[in-house]
């Protein structure tokens, strides 16, 4: 299971769990299962079905440019940051 | 010096002379504004000369009428983009905003906004009609201050704007100047600071600073009869700019050609195209290819300059030196359009230590200045100058050694940043070690009115993606071709890497940056990548020449390919047999198949680099006046390719940093006009300014590259302000809290103590 990272805007919607384990085969499918359990997740993280721009699913402090569709493994921790790049 | 165990390597790690030193320092490299196409036209921009203004109409009927004006365009040449948003490679970009910030559609949003243009026979001509150009404006007040104009009750830049927030609930339907909006937490902040047995505070307040590369923005374009269009320009990534200029005109991607002309600096400035969608126009609408160079006035007051910024900073810690609490508020200005790196500023700000309990909310704040963009390490100098200049309070006040603080509470493998991630093998403490055991530090403090400061600085390093292609000639030289412009020597790391794992020496690679047509996709030059991302494309490419060779020598040696293998610069059979790769290239050529070794990048990410400097400065406190008398930046290169390269970027750095620290600024008066847009009043350091800049290279190999690299660009110019402001306060007692640090303000500060006392 993958542990996502729960952004803190978002905390109140989850009990105010800062992270929660997952069971879910990529980031997109980790989300919907999220937001089976808590309602209202895939409309804060997905509001057009994507994620906002800017912002980067990080997979253990790696950008992934797979983005939603990013595999997940055993142990991944998942952040959802915003993306960086440099000068 | 050197720390950490370092395999040893027969190209890395030496310093060959530069393939393309040759030309530049002759004279002989094409810049963009040597470009120079038969019947080419001149084009020039009209400007706003006011911060905000609405546009009521632009009558373009004057200079229509000159002779020798070929096209004028207005916004009105550009399609709609509606509600856009496109990835562009280094970040998204909503399309509206682009496109106005191209050529202004409704409002002008800064001075020096662009709203026409016009292409003659000569510049000339074009200057004369430009001023013919007439603009009719409805001047709006200006919206300069960053906390102004987050208010309730601010006048609002932009209509479409609402503030988003990671995992928010849906922001309120109404436009705000706040576009954006991050918190990161960790730990229990309350608890962390009741565990402190001391706590210090300050805001911390930077202006707006630019890049500063020499050479203007420029672009020539000629939109072809066959609707092609052909772009040469300056740019830190030809995929990017062909990209938003096809976004831009909407037309296909893959009608658009950029090559690249040889670049003089960019820093992160030359990423967004402000020229290219202008001049297409003025191409298309006379059948002649355009050429608009900037002019310094305009590279200041229309490109993309980095933030200035408001941060309220609070840390804690024990008597013992362990921090327990940090607390961080930064709201930057993005300028006209949302897009600051204000969240690679909340992540960097407590990057280099060890926070068990951390907040860090942050703001981007639309305001009636350029739109900014990246600056090398973007957010994190900021965000440096705030966090070090408090650390070196605490230190004071704990009464304990800067650098023995720092080592305590450094960022380790392991360490969770209080954005999230944890960090992977990194290299801080070995820079602090570096500066506590250097000659620099060791030395004793002599004379009245100087002191001495330490800071550190972080830099993610990004990774992204990266193609190159290697032909193995018949001589055994490699022809290498790559995506990637070349700003600060990345011809020759990316060649090293490829001979290194060829066996060859480096003089044996010629490399070349080619246009997009001719390469595989690349990522901009920036975030400290090329080295890294562009470097494994390379050692890609030459272990593709490898397996080729091998299966054509196996063939002619009549055995099977298990029974050849590649070392040393050759090729050698399981029975003893031998051929240096000069001898294979020259029999593979004559009767084998052509070998071109193909290499790409895009799954790897660097682990980050850090860096922490030492300043000695001597104040007059009659004029406010610093001098830097001895300066040592100590940094992490992981593996340094090319030592002086290296060495180059650090001190290239740290001058950066020490011109941001001591003199730069946006100076603005009332009405949003910037009062010094040229480097006569903009001061940037010379060569008058700064001592030699010692370096300490520190390499502890990522592990995520086959020799270890991290990316060296960007991290030097962290630390600098902050080193300069510890050190002020150790040689006049005066905690400087605002950048620049200039005599002015400073002499202030001084005047304002004395007083008090």
């Amino acid at each position: 299971m993958a542990t996502v990272f729960i952004p803190v805007a978002m905390r109140p919607l989850v009990n105010h769990q800062s992270s929660i384990r997952v069971d879910a085969p990529t980031v997109r499918l980790l989300l919907a299962a999220l937001n089976e359990t808590y309602p209202g997740v895939h409309e804060r993280m997905l509001p057009n079905g994507e994620l906002t721009p800017g912002i980067a699913v990080v997979i253990n402090g790696s950008m992934s440019p797979s983005g939603l569709a990013t595999r997940l493994h055993e142990q991944d921790e998942v952040h959802f940051l915003p993306a960086i790049g440099g000068g | 010096m050197a720390i950490g165990d370092q395999p040893k390597y027969k190209v890395i790690g030496t310093r060959p002379i530069r393939h393309d030193g040759v030309d530049k320092v002759t004279g002989r490299a094409q810049y963009g504004a040597d470009v120079n196409l038969s019947g080419m036209l001149h084009g020039v921009i009209v400007r706003s000369p006011h911060a905000h203004a609405r546009i009521k109409q632009i009558d373009t009927s004057a200079a229509s009428q000159i002779k020798g004006v070929r096209a004028i365009a207005t916004a009105a040449d550009l399609p709609h983009q509606g509600d856009r948003i496109v990835e562009l490679g280094e970040g998204s970009a909503n399309m509206r905003h682009l496109s106005a910030n191209v050529l202004a559609r409704d409002k002008v949003l800064y001075r020096g906004h662009a709203v026409a243009a016009v292409a003659a026979d000569s510049i000339h001509l074009a200057e004369e009609a430009a001023k013919l150009i007439h603009v009719e404006y409805e001047p709006l007040p200006a919206l300069l201050d960053v906390r102004e104009a987050m208010q309730p009750d601010a006048i609002v830049l932009n209509d479409d704007i609402r503030t988003e927030s990671i995992g928010a609930e849906p922001a309120a339907d109404q436009p705000t100047n706040i576009a954006k909006h991050f918190l990161f937490e960790k730990g229990d902040l309350s608890q962390g600071f009741a565990a402190a047995d001391v706590i210090v505070e300050r805001d911390f307040d930077t202006t707006m600073v630019h890049q500063g590369y020499i050479e203007p923005h420029n672009a020539t374009v000629l939109w072809n009869a066959d609707d092609r269009i052909t772009i040469w320009m300056s740019t830190q990534g030809t995929f990017s700019a062909r990209h938003q200029t096809a976004e831009l005109l909407r037309v296909p991607l893959s009608s658009v050609k950029v090559v690249p002309m040889e670049i003089g600096g960019g820093f992160g400035g030359k990423i967004s195209v402000y020229l290219t969608p202008v001049a297409a126009v003025l191409s298309r609408k006379s059948g002649r290819p355009v050429k608009v160079v900037m002019s310094r006035a305009d590279v200041f007051e229309a490109t993309g300059p980095t933030p200035g910024s408001h941060i309220k900073l609070k840390i804690g810690a024990t008597r013992d030196g362990k921090l327990t609490a940090g607390e961080a508020w930064i709201a930057f200005e993005a300028g006209a359009y949302t897009g600051s790196p204000i969240g690679p500023a909340c992540m960097c700000i407590f990057a280099c230590y060890d926070l068990p309990n951390g907040r860090v909310e942050g703001f981007d704040v639309c305001v009636n200045k350029p739109r900014t963009n990246a600056y090398r390490a973007p957010g994190s100098t900021h965000a440096a100058f705030a966090t070090e200049t408090l650390v070196d309070e605490l230190c004071e006040k704990i009464e304990m050694d800067p650098a023995e603080f720092r080592l305590r509470n450094a960022a380790s493998e392991g360490t969770r940043r209080v954005d999230g991630p944890t960090y992977p093998r990194i290299g801080m403490i070995e820079t602090v070690e570096a500066i506590r055991d250097s000659d620099h530090y060791r030395s004793k403090r002599k004379g009245k009115f100087r002191g001495r400061g330490i800071a550190s600085g972080f830099w993610f390093n990004v990774g992204m993606k990266s193609s190159v292609s290697a032909t193995l000639n018949g001589d055994g030289t490699v022809s290498l071709i790559e995506g990637s412009t070349d700003i600060g020597g990345t011809r020759t790391s990316i060649a090293m890497q490829l001979a290194e794992t060829l066996g060859i020496a480096a003089e044996d690679v010629t490399p070349t940056v080619v246009d997009t047509d001719s390469i595989g996709y690349t990522d901009v030059t920036g975030g400290s990548r090329v080295t890294f991302s562009t470097g494994i494309a390379a050692i890609e490419a030459a272990k593709d020449i490898q397996r080729q060779l091998l299966e054509q020598v196996a063939q002619i040696w009549e055995t099977n390919i298990h029974n050849v293998r590649y070392e040393s610069g050759g090729v050698s059979g399981a029975d003893g047999q031998r051929m240096e790769l000069a001898e294979v290239a020259a029999q593979v050529s004559a009767t084998g198949c052509p070998i071109v070794g193909r290499g790409t990048s895009g799954k790897q990410t660097q682990g980050g680099a850090f860096g922490t400097h030492c300043v000695d400065v001597e104040v007059d406190p009659e004029l406010g006046k610093v001098q830097i008398l001895r300066y040592t930046a100590a940094q992490d290169a992981g593996t340094a390719i090319h030592p002086s390269y290296v060495e180059g970027q650090i001190q290239g750095g740290v001058v950066q940093g020490i011109g941001w620290a001591l003199n730069e600024e946006y100076y603005y008066d009332d009405q949003g006009t910037m009062r010094n847009p040229t480097y006569l009043d903009y001061r940037m350091p010379t060569c008058y300014d700064v001592p030699m800049i010692d370096t300490i290279i520190v390499e502890v190999p990522d592990p995520q590259h086959p020799y270890g690299v991290r990316g060296v660009g960007e991290v030097p110019i962290c630390p600098p302000p902050a080193a300069i402001a510890n050190a002020i306060y150790d040689a006049v007692g005066v905690r400087m809290t605002q950048l620049p640090m200039s005599p002015p303000r400073l002499y202030q500060q001084i005047s304002q103590r004395d007083s008090a006392e």
